[in-house]
């Protein structure tokens, strides 16, 4: 067999190559993955779901905070928050590797691939990973009963955009990272801890100081929960703060894309 | 398309303030095995990323295989081999998925590329660890399998940076062998190397470069000749004589060379230079009678020697 100068055009949709390779690889830690897909909701279920849970119900009643159980009003928070877990990791260190640890993107770049292509398979593979896992955590909280009101489906979906805008801004800031040690300690403690603490996640935003409030705002998983308990329950928000709600998360996902397709390019070009 | 497959004219690179390349021409013609000799940090990896169409260059002009590489990188990469200077193999990878997933990048389809691996498997002699990690591989496995790895997509050039740094003199010589057959199938070959035996061995013509400008260039035994003489008589007299024997020593033949250790006297007949060294009485500790070869037209051309 050999190949004829057809074979050896540049191949059309070249990111989907890189798709492959990143599937392939993660498969090797298979295991690992599937572990903390299932083992983060079943932890965070059993201890704030129910340990928790039980002690609001106790003091305000089963239809405690706005309106509806504790577990059905953390659900579309805890399924945005396993998103953007997902999409970090399968972002920030495929990034690293392939520009610093192993170099693999120098040996993608070797052939037809591009900054552009790499880029969008990494970013296509940590999507493919996001969605697993969140389709994962939601049949956890479905047998939980966390999932009962008849659109609580629909927090699905924008669990995935939050997944998918906050992982654009990680593969962004990644890909502009040369200290890895510093970015961690930045990415970690200044960024990702609040965020979690300071979303709305587990109580209300509002019960907080209007300062502390100020955390929520900018935090994409702020805006994604509150989108998700709207088309979960039917939480309520005005159609110009659901409009908020889905600019914010798109502009992250579109600026995150274009800086990170920029600096691959860039570093692949020196 | 004419005959030279890569045609470079006035290129420079600069990186800030820093020349890395500094206005070199060249050309290399179909089935030529083309070397760039020279210390590191001569520019000649420099120069390969930029023939490799993953370098954006500062000034000049370049066309490989009639395209610019800055225009149309990816079009030219679907035809080149690259063996980079440090393996970046994926270490998780079986030694087959290796092949695998790089033939995917260039789009072929999985029929072809299983047909090549066993090919490949078997050129590089890795038939026995076909399903080994690519962590598990000594150095000269893993080097083997990058050199095979660029080959899956049926290239029409190969670019090596430095192809057997670092490995040990065995390994080394099964790598020489394996180009050797590729040269001799007819491969349009680049190779940078700051070891004068391998650029004798593999090159058919090479440019000697340092600090980013082409110092010379020709077929090795050429260069040789121009700039060397055809033996070389070393002699040592020990570090705290050496220097001061030098101009003695410069009466018995044309020219020569003062290195830490040693004198280099160049001559045609150095078992003659050396009789007559012996027979006036000085008596080195220990000499050493050779041929001429390309270490010796470095350090003709630039005073220093190739490994620092």
């Amino acid at each position: 067999m050999t190949l004829t100068e057809k074979d050896r055009q540049v191949p059309r949709f070249g990111a989907r190559y890189i798709l492959e390779a990143r599937l392939r690889g993660m498969f090797k830690f298979f295991w690992v993955i599937a572990a903390i897909a299932v083992l983060n909701p079943l932890l965070y279920l059993i201890s704030f779901g129910v340990g928790v849970g039980a002690l609001i119900s106790s003091h305000s009643g089963p239809h405690g905070i706005d309106g509806v159980p504790y577990l059905v009003f953390i659900a579309p928070a805890l399924l945005a928050t396993s998103a953007i877990q997902g999409s970090i990791d399968e972002v920030i260190f495929p990034t690293l590797d392939g520009f610093k640890w192993g170099k693999l993107f120098f040996a993608m770049n070797a052939t037809p691939q591009t900054g552009n292509t790499i880029a969008s398979g990494v970013f296509m593979a940590a999507m493919v990973r996001t969605t697993l896992s969140v389709l994962v955590y939601s049949t956890i909280l479905y047998l939980f009963g966390a999932m009962d009101s008849p659109h609580s489906y629909l927090a699905i979906p924008i669990a995935i955009l939050a997944g998918a805008s906050f992982g654009a801004v990680m593969l962004a800031f990644a890909s502009h990272t040369t200290n890895e040690d510093l970015f961690f300690t930045i990415v970690g403690r200044f960024l990702i801890g609040p965020m979690f603490l300071f979303s709305g996640t587990f109580y209300p935003l509002n019960s907080l100081p209007v300062a502390l409030q100020f955390f929520g705002w900018i935090s994409p998983l702020w805006h994604a929960t509150e989108l998700g308990r709207y088309a979960a329950y039917g939480h309520h928000i005005s159609g110009t703060m659901i409009l908020i709600h889905f600019l914010y998360l798109s502009v992250m996902l579109v600026a995150g894309l274009y800086f990170a397709f920029k600096q691959y390019s860039k570093r692949l070009t020196q | 398309m004419s005959e030279n497959l890569i045609e470079v004219r006035g290129l420079i690179k600069k990186y800030g303030d820093f020349v890395a390349v500094n206005g070199i021409d060249f050309q290399v013609k179909k089935s030529e095995s083309f070397g760039f000799l020279g210390p590191n940090g001569a520019g000649k990896s420099t120069v390969m990323r930029i023939l490799a169409a993953t370098s954006n260059r500062t000034a000049g002009e370049v066309s490989i295989l009639g395209k610019d590489p800055e225009v149309q990188g990816p079009q030219i990469r679907a035809h080149l081999g690259v063996v980079p200077q440090q393996d970046n193999l994926d270490l998780q990878l079986t030694v087959t998925e290796n092949l695998y997933i790089y033939g995917r990048y260039f789009g072929l389809s999985s029929k072809f590329i299983k047909s090549k691996i066993k090919e490949l498997l078997e050129f590089a002699q890795l038939e026995e660890k076909r399903d080994s990690k690519a962590e598990a591989l000594s150095g000269g496995m893993r080097r083997r399998l990058t050199i095979a790895r660029s080959l899956v997509s049926e290239p029409d050039i190969l670019i090596l940076d430095e192809p057997t740094t670092g490995l040990d003199p065995q390994a080394r010589h099964i790598l020489w062998d394996r180009l050797f057959r590729l040269k001799e199938a007819g491969m349009t070959i680049l190779i940078t190397t700051h070891y004068m035996d391998e650029a004798e061995q593999l090159c058919d013509r090479l440019i000697v470069m340092d600090k980013g400008s082409i110092m010379a260039e020709g077929s090795p035994g050429a260069l040789i000749k121009r700039y060397s003489t055809k033996e070389v008589l070393e002699v040592r007299f020990g570090s705290e004589r050496n220097a001061g024997m030098a101009p003695t020593m410069e009466k018995f033949c044309d020219r020569i060379e003062v290195l830490p250790d040693r004198i280099l006297l160049y001559t045609e007949d150095a078992e003659e230079v050396l009789e007559s060294i012996v027979s006036a009485g000085h008596n080195p500790n220990t000499s050493l009678v050779r041929r001429s070869s390309l270490e010796d037209v470095f350090l003709r051309l630039t005073g220093r020697s190739l490994i620092d």
